[in-house]
């Protein structure tokens, strides 16, 4: 695996740059906060990997950048991928890009493919949609270049879905959002529904990728090994908004954030020999705690931490952390460096 | 008590628009045949078979007039009174076909999928073979034999009607109660040592007989739909002994030719109204329990102006 | 590995037709056990008035009624093997032969009206759960129960009393008596025998017979269709492979026609198949509404008569009619949807 340093990742224009995205959903009860003012850029052949915890609106990301969103959601925000805002595209312009320049990989493979569709009509009609001057033959070839890039025989071009295993249908999964070399592809939780080792031919794969493409990846995942693996940067996301973001191995080494920290050290390895846990669960995203989200749960928070939001700050190493226990000092006011309260760690605990 | 009325008020609170709408229509119309089929004695000028009054002989197809509301028919009777008396017809025979239904079908069901085995195997090939056969076609045959043990009553009609769509209950029963067995739940039931009898009462029972209640209402539907059909061909209630809609309108096909429109058409609209009533529940309710069909009711959305002070607490 | 699918279709059309006997045979048994239960003698039920106590024993004798059940379970199963349905006990006819004389008329009621159904419905059903909530998908659902709620015989007593006299057509009967006394019978089915003759009179005539009935049944059908076409479409427009077909940029009307309309149709023609079978039994009050001269019509004649001969031959040749269609259905089936053949 080729090391880029940092110097690399900022002589190139981003690929995607996202400024403060918001995506709230609409339910019965009021507006889910899922994604609360993110950004992040992203360089041609890197990957950065999301991680957090279920429900932190990491998936909700992923899907608000490629425009899949459920009815009643609504984003804002700026998400400029090629010199032009994705979020104020008309729904044509969306999903020309779709497929082409923007791709996505799906969580569940098994259910993600026509069951009447042959796999080489899938390939027919993605590359068609996009490139109808085509002939047959150059369709033909494309595909079978794909299936072979995955490692897939072409005999099985033909064959339908339900006649492959799952790890092998998220391979056909990959394979069909990268047919047409989009520059930037979403991986929303590609491995969670798959076995250990098919997991790890599929990152040996997304690895690849880099390598091979040039393709940049949102490697979105719960599994903090993976990241270790197949990432570049990582950011980390809790409760609608990424706390820290950097290069893999710094962030990893040295994190800033205390979730960082605990995340962390909650990951079970060779070394583990205790359990250890965040106490607490994500707070509601209807309704999310004044101030830092994670002070209820923060073994590390101040006064100032239940009543100002963070401010987002350069992190030592490079990259992004928001925390107040990494500054500025100038806009903490007085006396919002003591600890906070023991009791009001309690009752979120009860929460 | 708050828990049920909570639960029935579930459907109408979980819908919106126009789902809501068919359910409350649906229910309006099935109630008001009800409260006709309670209150029939009441309700109805005169008795279903009444062809005078005080000695004075009723019009024969009489249009509707102050006395007669929806006129009167080929045998004298009264034919708002036989609508009236129609209704009471139609629900007991409805009502009491799909009370045999469940109470044979439903355990039936569940002991055939939970004990499984070759009296289970017989069982769905039985019931599939019965389910297959042309339900009309089934109650023809029924009351063929029936009205030749029994005589054309209301049970004899309700027991032909049960053994068409018995299968129905048997067989989604049996398929939840499959399913359901495997479920984790049960295993950890059996583990801490639950006797089968325990374990289809109170675990699975509940879990299984969700589906029963839309399946009872589309089939309520349908039956009246059936009933009247045997009355219409003169294979049920015959005139004399209960009203019943079908039944009159094949007397009224007879006088259709010569321009008399009311022996028929209100009968037939009173069959229309409440299959309409009845089928508009049960797809409510279907909406209402299938959550893939379900539209919950959003509220919008609004994404609130920025501030870039972090003074702002949110 | 696995070839493609194909290779194992016609082991599952083997499966399925092996499938069929045991079917059929359930059936059979069903039928006979069912008619059976009566109390009585069938044949006393039947000709009690007409014949002397002698005669009636005779008959009884002569039909095999004074032997064992058992064997008359045997001696039925193995005529229906032989396809010997049995005789009238009315006028001593071969049910065969008058399921001959009268299915035509059956059939092309039921196919007319079926087409109807299908040009109709689906195309309805499609148009409502695209646009779900739309005016279009509330009037068509409207339509849809009132279609269903609405029995035969009301409606074609609306249309006479309404629109017949008006229209000019008629309601009655399948032709004209001329037409039926003219038209050569060459496959007993008038329907055809008439295009057979080119008599341009004849035809029109008939097809004007045809037109009322038909149309009705097929109206009241095709609520069946929309209901269930449109729940298939809320469904597949909702599934994870349309949703993966929308992040490759696959245009939303390629989409819906492609992915959504078509899967939702694959469920269905298994129920359009069934609902085929249904039709035969709805056929009985079609024909009585109608006063058309089909087997439906014959059967309710024979019931009257208690006349059980005829009724079990033609109860059980529409059983077995029903389950031969549902292997067709299967069969079809198999062939859109390559998921069934394994």
């Amino acid at each position: 695996m080729e090391l880029r340093d940092e110097s690399d990742a900022h002589s190139t224009e981003p690929v995607i740059s996202a400024r403060d995205v918001r995506v709230w959903y609409g339910t019965t009860r009021g507006a889910i906060r899922a994604v609360d003012g993110v950004s992040f850029d992203l360089a041609p052949g890197e990957t950065l990997g999301l991680v957090g915890e279920s429900g932190c609106g990491k998936s909700t990301l992923g899907r608000g950048l490629i425009g899949l969103l459920p009815e009643g959601a609504k984003r804002d925000g700026e998400v400029v991928f090629n010199g032009k805002d994705v979020l104020s595209m008309t729904p044509k312009e969306a999903y020309r890009l779709r497929g082409r320049e923007l791709g996505m990989i799906f969580q569940e493979p098994l259910t993600r493919l026509n069951p009447l569709m042959r796999i080489s009509e899938h390939f027919e009609e993605t590359i068609t949609q996009h490139e109808p001057d085509l002939g047959k033959e150059e369709v033909r070839r494309r595909g079978l270049e794909a299936l072979r890039l995955m490692g897939i025989p072409p005999t099985r071009y033909k064959s339908y879905p339900h006649e492959f295993s799952g790890g092998m249908r998220q391979r056909l999964m990959i394979a069909l959002a990268l047919v047409l070399r989009p520059a930037f592809v979403v991986a929303d939780e590609p491995t969670t529904a798959l076995d250990v080792l098919v997991e790890a031919q599929i990152v040996r794969i997304l690895n690849d990728l880099r390598k091979n493409f040039n393709t940049s990846l949102l490697l979105i995942t719960h599994n903090v090994g993976i990241v270790a693996e197949a990432c570049d940067r990582v950011a980390v996301m809790y409760a609608g908004r990424i706390v820290e973001q950097g290069r893999v191995e710094d962030v990893f080494r040295n994190p800033q954030h205390p979730y960082t920290r605990e995340l962390l050290r909650s990951t079970i390895s060779l070394d583990t020999t205790g359990l250890d846990f965040i106490p607490g669960a994500p707070p509601d995203l209807v309704d999310p705690p004044d101030g830092c989200r994670f002070h209820p749960r923060c073994p590390d928070a101040m006064q100032v931490c239940a009543t100002k939001n963070p401010i987002d700050v350069e992190r030592a190493g490079g990259g992004r952390v928001e925390c107040w226990l990494r500054g500025p000092e100038a806009e903490i006011p007085a006396g919002g460096t003591q600890p906070l309260k023991q009791e009001e760690l309690a009752v979120a605990d009860e929460a | 008590m708050r828990g049920v009325l909570k639960l029935i008020a579930k459907p109408f609170t979980d819908t919106v628009g126009l789902a809501r709408w068919m359910l409350v229509i649906g229910v309006v119309l099935t109630a008001v045949f009800v409260v006709c089929a309670i209150f029939a004695p009441w309700l109805a000028p005169y008795g279903f078979a009444q062809s005078s009054v005080d000695g004075a002989r009723f019009p024969k197809v009489g249009a509707p007039s102050g006395t007669h509301w929806f006129g009167t028919d080929r045998l004298f009777f009264d034919v708002f009174s036989r609508v009236v008396w129609g209704a009471r017809t139609a629900i007991l025979v409805v009502v009491l076909s799909i009370l045999f239904c469940v109470v044979i079908g439903v355990p039936l069901g569940l002991v055939s999928g939970y004990f499984g085995g070759w009296p289970d195997r017989i069982l769905v090939l039985v019931m599939d073979a019965i389910f297959a056969f042309p339900s009309f076609l089934l109650a023809i045959v029924f009351s063929f034999l029936l009205t030749g043990i029994i005589g054309g009553s209301v049970i004899a009609v309700a027991l032909s009607l049960t053994a068409i769509y018995i299968p129905q209950y048997f067989r989604v029963v049996r398929n939840t109660t499959v399913s359901a067995k495997e479920a984790t739940y049960v295993e950890a039931a059996r583990a801490i040592g639950a006797t089968d009898g325990v374990v289809m009462r109170r675990y699975l029972f509940g879990n299984v007989v969700q589906s029963v209640p839309v399946l009872a209402t589309l089939n309520a539907a349908d039956a009246i739909l059936t009933l009247a059909g045997l009355g219409f061909l003169g294979l049920g209630i015959q005139s004399t002994d209960a009203a019943e809609w079908g039944h009159d309108l094949n007397r009224a096909l007879a006088d259709a030719g010569s321009g008399v429109w009311w022996t028929g058409l209100y009968p037939g609209l009173a069959i229309v109204l409440l299959v309409t009533g009845l089928t508009l529940v049960g797809e409510g309710l279907n909406e209402t329990l299938n959550p893939t069909l379900r539209r919950r009711r959003l509220l919008p959305v609004v994404l609130p102006a920025r501030t870039t002070t972090s003074e702002e607490v949110r | 590995m696995s070839r493609s699918g194909s290779g194992s279709l016609p082991r599952y059309i083997l499966q399925r037709v092996l499938l069929v006997i045991p079917m059929i045979w359930v059936i059979l048994t069903l039928v006979f056990v069912v008619l059976r239960v009566a109390p009585g003698d069938p044949v006393s039920a039947a000709l009690g008035g007409k014949l002397n106590a002698d005669a009636l024993e005779q008959r009884r004798q002569a039909l095999g009624f004074n032997r064992p059940l058992i064997e008359q379970y045997w001696e039925y199963l193995s005529a229906v093997m032989r396809l010997d349905f049995g005789t009238t006990f009315s006028d001593n006819q071969p049910v065969l032969h008058v399921v001959r004389d009268k299915g035509g008329a059956t059939l092309s009621l039921t196919l007319a009206a079926f087409a109807i159904a299908l040009v109709v419905g689906i195309p309805l059903g499609l148009l409502a759960g695209r646009y779900r909530d739309s005016v279009a998908d509330v009037l068509i659902r409207f339509f849809g129960i009132l279609s269903y709620a609405a029995p035969i015989f009301f409606i074609g007593f609306l249309l006479q009393v309404y629109v017949a006299q008006p229209l000019g057509l008629p309601t009655s009967g399948m032709a004209s008596p001329i037409t039926v006394f003219t038209v050569e019978p060459k496959t007993h089915i008038l329907l055809i025998d008439v295009f057979f003759s080119g008599d341009g009179t004849a035809i029109t005539d008939v097809l004007k017979h045809l037109l009322l009935p038909a149309a009705t049944l097929g109206l009241l059908i095709c609520g069946v269709f929309i209901r269930l076409v449109r729940v298939n479409i809320l469904q597949t427009m909702q599934s994870d492979y349309v949703e993966a077909a929308e992040a490759r940029g696959i245009s939303p009307s390629k989409v819906t026609r492609k992915h959504a309309f078509r899967n939702a149709l694959v469920p269905v023609i298994t129920v359009v198949g069934l609902q085929f079978a249904l039709l035969l039994g709805g056929a009985v009050l079609t024909e009585s509404t109608f006063n058309w001269p089909g087997l439906g019509n014959e059967l309710v004649k024979y019931i009257n008569d208690r006349d059980y001969g005829a009724v079990q031959g033609i109860i059980t040749i529409f059983a077995v009619a029903v389950v031969l269609i549902s292997l067709l259905v299967d069969i079809v089936n198999a062939l859109v949807d390559p998921r069934v053949r394994y």
